[in-house]
């Protein structure tokens, strides 16, 4: 099987579907010419003409707001958010139009639309305060949303070919330092990736980590240098936020009786405090120590300064040290 | 000095660079800002320009050459004091000096390395997590029982799965219990609280074969906990004992007197415990060392009085507690007495009605004895029996006289107190029970 | 008044607008009489813009067009081809009512065999969702129109602004459609915007942007044949604004003495295109007295059908709550769970 990074699986599953089904388009800021800031759409104007592929004026409100038009009349567009920062002036055209369309008309319509989000920072990125936010948690708060965060490029692709044929709006979030670090098997051809499960991608009897993007590598790391000490860590890559699969995190969870849940965005309302709410009332009776959150703090951003990146971000040293003291309790 | 160039990060997650073409050959002078090479990425192409003055020493990437960001791709032979890479100074600064970087540490919300773990230290003991609380239950493992490895000797769920595996395993006669110590059973009773293995004898001795004449009965929890709180008490505390007679003519009359009225008005019948546990309570406030919990290094005495009483169930011996039973009139304990007892034979009694006792009162009497040796409740400090009251001659003055005379039997943790103390209590609960009569108010 | 020969209607055309506009002048009251019985919680009026609601919708192609309303449109609604029936159990939020089935307020319409959009209470919104369906309908080789709507106040919402750029760029064919009322709530035109008119917006954007007056219909329906022929044509947007009188407070919560003057509603009343449309009709000798009742007395008996009959229909059940949050079942987990 071929190794691809996580960007070059990106550009394949939008430039197979758009070869799949003429009713796929493209649209965001410098997503054409250009082929995007992060280069995941190099090559699809050419192959799919401008009609497709559609550089759109700089106004995110717009693109959220035509895209929802575009699949309420039988396209199935993918919306680019440059950063996942600037996905904020079309917060509104996301919460009160995307996700409610269905629900609003009692199923009368739907909206068949992925917005897709390079999101995230740390050590490198240099994102700064306005190039590194997580937004996770604001979009796993809405009703009638999908909002899914790949790790690998094999769930890259897959997720987002099921995220394109999904009749519902999908946010999909592209972890930037995941882009060309992460490398992995990824098959040529189709085959898609389910949005929901979660994936237990090691076990181990001691401590359970909860993770998804690129905080899937380095709770892996993290496990891997534990294991040298007899720590074995279940690592569990969360993947999908909306839908939660609720049913493996309970698993995991009375599996070792320690919980870690690893996130970088911030820690107060995160993902992480729904995982340890559904800990509590999933898996209580197998708990043998607190629910513990190793998160990014509850600062605006990622400061510019490598210190502040290093700083704000978890990472392999940091998930090892929590993880170890939970193991120690 | 040699400057080492480096592949530059162009672009934000650009992880590499491939060398296009280099812009000047070893031996060429170069400016600072100058370009150097040309660089392409995924995301750019862009002419690299050099960090110093100097001249171009060694090439160390062929052009067409991919390496990751931060790769030594050149050395220069630089001018000056000042060449190479600046140092981040800040960066530096702010990890160096420790004051500073403790304070920030401290003040960082999340920090706390454990800030869960951290607090554990003093409450850890008699404390279990809910994993560890059902896997007792579910193997029947007194908890007491189990050394903690955990933070502050927290008992693990590793732990007790240690002491399920270890118990199985253990040859005969090797004693599991004596892993606990005492001190880490504070308050504990003979309750239904199961315990895995308590029965087994504490000597070196191989467990009787059933033959083909003897009857084989499983052990109910009820009967492990009895077994391995008998266990622990006799293997730990050393008992001394005592024994005094009280005269409760009086108090017999009383009861004759006024049992029926007070049934009728209550619901329940006047019997002797109810004096017997005030008796006592009045002994403990005399003597409040023997209301206390012997912990290792320390001895702990309890302001508050519970009082265990032992009841007598067809399942075995459970022992109920009034709580706060210093606070209690001889109606309230004869009615408390009576809903306890009542709940112990009908197997209703809660967790929390069988655990925290501080000191026991058995009314072994009831049973028809005129001498007991009782076992100590495993972190409680004394237990008195109270007697068969028997009419009996005895010297009143000078003269003989028919008295109707009870014996009372203290055994105690010499540990926490002595000889003496025991003699006072007695006294007095001895004087108390012999001022009961016939006037005595019952509310 | 325009010449409605010289627009292309027939005598037939101007007595079926009129009858439109007095079937929705007619529901409306009706809505407003149950509001004040305490049978229904809301109400959102239409009174005022009646002509230039059917005016417009009167250029569409029902069914082929899409129609994507703001909460006044009671008038478009009806002529696009919406029932009383439906509109009523809408109105009173009935789980048969077409548009959510008792989730949204009333006003909020969507019937998708009839291409009419459904909308949100965050107004302007909607003109995005315009520009997208015209964008797409043009990719695929329709050549249907896209009509939107809004008022004066939501026109200084950025997604106004957004849409006609993205129309003015691609040349979309949409027709935008303000209907000038002059109050967005309380707060008067001249503290919204600092131009005369909303329509000279248009010019920025590339497109032309035209005044009608709203309480002639003749007058709106050709300016929207206009407009809807260019967008057929592949030549873009248009911008109809439609001044016109609001003859009631914003909505049923509202009260209007604190902000208008009776005289200023006295006056308005005047210019009542229910009134004024009648009398024209009647002195061009299209309409007599006595077909005039007919038509009353036939509307009459419509929404005393619709209301009857939503009167009567059923409640959504409380299990209604958690469906159709997902066209896609959700690989893990229902689609929605109690709270609790």
């Amino acid at each position: 099987m071929p190794e691809k990074t996580f960007i070059e699986a990106i550009h394949d599953a939008m430039d197979e579907e758009m070869a799949r089904d003429p009713s796929v388009v493209l649209l965001g800021e410098d997503v054409g010419l250009r082929g995007g800031v992060f280069r995941a759409s190099t090559g699809l104007i050419e192959k799919y003409g401008e009609r497709r592929v559609i550089d759109t004026p700089l106004a995110e409100s717009s693109i959220a707001g035509v895209a929802i038009g575009m699949a309420l009349n039988g396209l199935r567009p993918i919306a680019e958010m440059q950063f996942a920062d600037f996905s904020f002036p079309a917060f509104n055209q996301i919460q009160s139009e995307a996700a409610r369309f269905h629900y609003r008309s009692n199923g009368g319509w739907s909206v068949p639309l992925v917005v897709r989000m390079p999101y995230g920072g740390g050590p490198g990125v240099h994102g700064a305060l306005y190039h590194s936010q997580s937004v996770e948690a604001f979009y796993a708060h809405i009703p009638g949303l999908k909002v899914v965060l790949p790790g690998t490029p094999y769930d890259a692709k897959g997720m987002l070919k099921a995220a394109i044929r999904d009749d519902d709006p999908v946010i999909f979030l592209e972890h930037k330092r995941a882009y060309r670090s992460v490398r992995g098997e990824v098959p040529d051809g189709d085959y898609t990736v389910p949005l929901g499960p979660a994936e237990v991608r090691r076990e181990g009897r001691h401590v359970t980590i909860f993770a998804y993007g690129y905080m899937l590598h380095e709770s892996l790391r993290a496990a891997e240098e534990l294991a040298k000490s007899g720590v074995e860590c279940t690592v569990v890559d969360v993947r999908s936020l909306k839908p939660l699969d609720v049913k493996t995190i309970a698993e995991a969870a009375r599996l070792t009786g320690r919980v870690l849940v690893v996130h970088e965005d911030n820690r107060s309302f995160g993902a992480g405090a729904e995982i340890a709410a559904i800990v509590a009332e999933e898996a209580l009776m197998y708990l043998d120590a607190p629910v513990r959150r190793l998160t990014g703090p509850d600062v605006p951003g990622i400061g510019f300064n490598h210190v502040f990146e290093v700083e704000f971000t978890p990472d392999a040293a940091k998930i090892a040290r929590a993880a170890r003291e939970l193991a120690e309790f | 000095m040699d400057i080492t160039v480096r592949m530059p990060q162009l672009g934000e997650s650009v992880t590499e660079g491939t060398v296009s073409a280099w812009l000047k050959k070893p031996g060429d002078r170069v400016e600072r800002y100058e370009p150097l090479l040309e660089v392409i990425t995924d995301k750019v192409n862009a002419e690299v320009p050099s960090p110093e003055s100097g001249v171009v020493k060694e090439l160390l990437v062929a052009e067409g050459q991919t390496v990751p960001v931060g790769t030594p791709i050149c050395v220069l032979e630089g001018e000056g004091a000042g060449a190479g890479a600046p140092a981040p100074p800040t960066a530096e600064a702010a990890q160096a000096g420790p004051a500073e970087a403790g304070t920030a540490r401290a003040a960082r919300p999340e920090a706390g390395p454990g800030a869960g773990a951290a607090g554990t230290e003093a409450s850890a003991r008699g404390r279990y997590s809910p994993a560890v609380r059902r896997l007792a239950r579910e193997h029947g493992v007194d908890l007491a029982l189990v050394r903690g490895t955990g933070a502050g000797g927290r008992v693990t769920r590793e732990d007790v799965e240690r002491f399920v595996r270890e118990a199985a395993e253990a040859p005969a006669g090797r004693p599991v219990a004596a892993e606990a110590p005492a001190a880490q059973a504070p308050a504990a009773t003979p309750a239904p609280a199961p315990a895995l293995a308590a029965g087994q004898p504490a000597g070196p001795v191989a467990p009787p074969e059933p033959g083909p004449d003897d009857e084989v009965v499983p052990l109910t929890p009820i009967r492990r906990s009895i077994a391995q709180n008998m266990v622990l008490s006799t293997s730990t505390i050393p008992r001394a004992w005592s024994m005094v007679e009280a005269d409760v003519t009086g108090l017999e009359r009383l009861i004759r007197a006024r049992g029926e009225e007070f049934r009728a008005r209550e619901g329940v019948a006047l019997t002797y415990l109810p004096f017997a546990v005030l008796a006592a309570v009045a002994g403990l406030r005399a003597v409040p060392r023997l209301n206390a919990s012997w912990a290792g290094d320390r001895i702990i005495v309890h302001r508050r009085i519970h009082i265990g009483i032992a009841v007598a169930t067809e399942a075995g011996l459970i022992v109920p507690v009034i709580r706060d039973a210093d606070r209690l009139s001889i109606a309230g304990l004869a009615r408390a007495i009576a809903e306890l007892a009542e709940k112990a034979r009908a197997g209703r009694l809660t967790l929390a009605e069988v655990q925290g006792g501080t000191f026991t009162v058995d009314n072994t009497g009831a049973l028809g004895t005129e001498l007991s040796v009782p076992i100590v409740v495993p972190g409680q400090t004394g237990i008195v029996t109270t007697e068969r009251a028997k009419r009996k001659p005895v010297a009143v003055g000078d003269a003989i006289a028919i008295r109707t005379m009870m014996p009372l039997c203290l055994s105690m943790d010499h540990r926490v107190v002595d000889g003496a103390d025991a003699g006072r209590f007695l006294g007095v609960m001895r004087a108390r029970l012999e001022s009961f009569d016939e006037a005595t108010g019952l509310y | 008044m325009a010449d409605w020969k010289e627009a292309g209607l027939t005598a037939e055309d101007l007595v079926g607008m009129y009858r439109a506009m007095l079937l929705a002048r007619r529901l409306d009251e009706r809505q407003w009489v149950l509001n004040r019985m305490g049978r229904a919680p809301f109400v959102i009026s239409c009174q005022g813009h009646e002509a230039a609601q059917v005016g417009c919708a009167w250029a569409l192609t029902p069914g082929k067009d899409f129609v994507l309303p703001y909460y006044r449109d009671l008038g478009v609604v009806l002529t696009v081809g919406m029932t009383p029936r439906e509109v009523m159990l809408d109105f009173l939020a009935r789980a048969e009512g077409p548009s959510s089935g008792g989730r949204q307020m009333p006003g909020h319409y969507s019937h998708p065999r009839l291409r009419i959009v459904s909308q949100s209470s965050t107004v302007a919104v909607q003109a995005l969702h315009a520009a997208g369906i015209a964008y797409a309908a043009r990719m695929r080789g329709e050549d249907s129109v896209c009509y939107v709507s809004f008022g004066e106040g939501a026109a200084q919402q950025g997604d106004v602004h957004e849409a006609f750029n993205w129309a003015g760029i691609y040349r979309l064919p949409v027709i935008f459609v303000c209907e000038n009322n002059k109050y967005a709530i309380s707060v008067s035109h001249t503290k919204q915007m600092a131009v005369e008119n909303v329509a000279d917006r248009a010019a920025g954007y590339g497109f032309p942007g035209v005044v009608v007056d709203g309480s002639d219909p003749v007058a709106v329906y050709r300016a929207m044949k206009e407009a809807v022929e260019r967008a057929r044509k592949g030549e873009g947007a248009t911008l109809i604004e439609a001044k016109v009188e609001r003859l009631v407070p914003h909505s049923s919560d509202d009260d209007d003495r604190t902000y208008r003057s009776r005289e200023e509603v006295e006056e308005a009343k005047k210019r009542d295109p229910l009134l004024t449309f009648a009398e024209r009709l009647k002195k061009e000798g299209l309409l007599d007295d006595a077909r005039r009742e007919e038509l009353e007395a036939e509307v009459k008996r419509a929404v005393d059908d619709a209301t009857e009959y939503a009167e009567k229909a059923a409640d959504p059940r409380p299990q209604d709550l958690y469906t159709r949050l997902y066209a896609t079942a959700p690989a893990v987990g229902g689609e929605a769970a109690p709270g609790a």
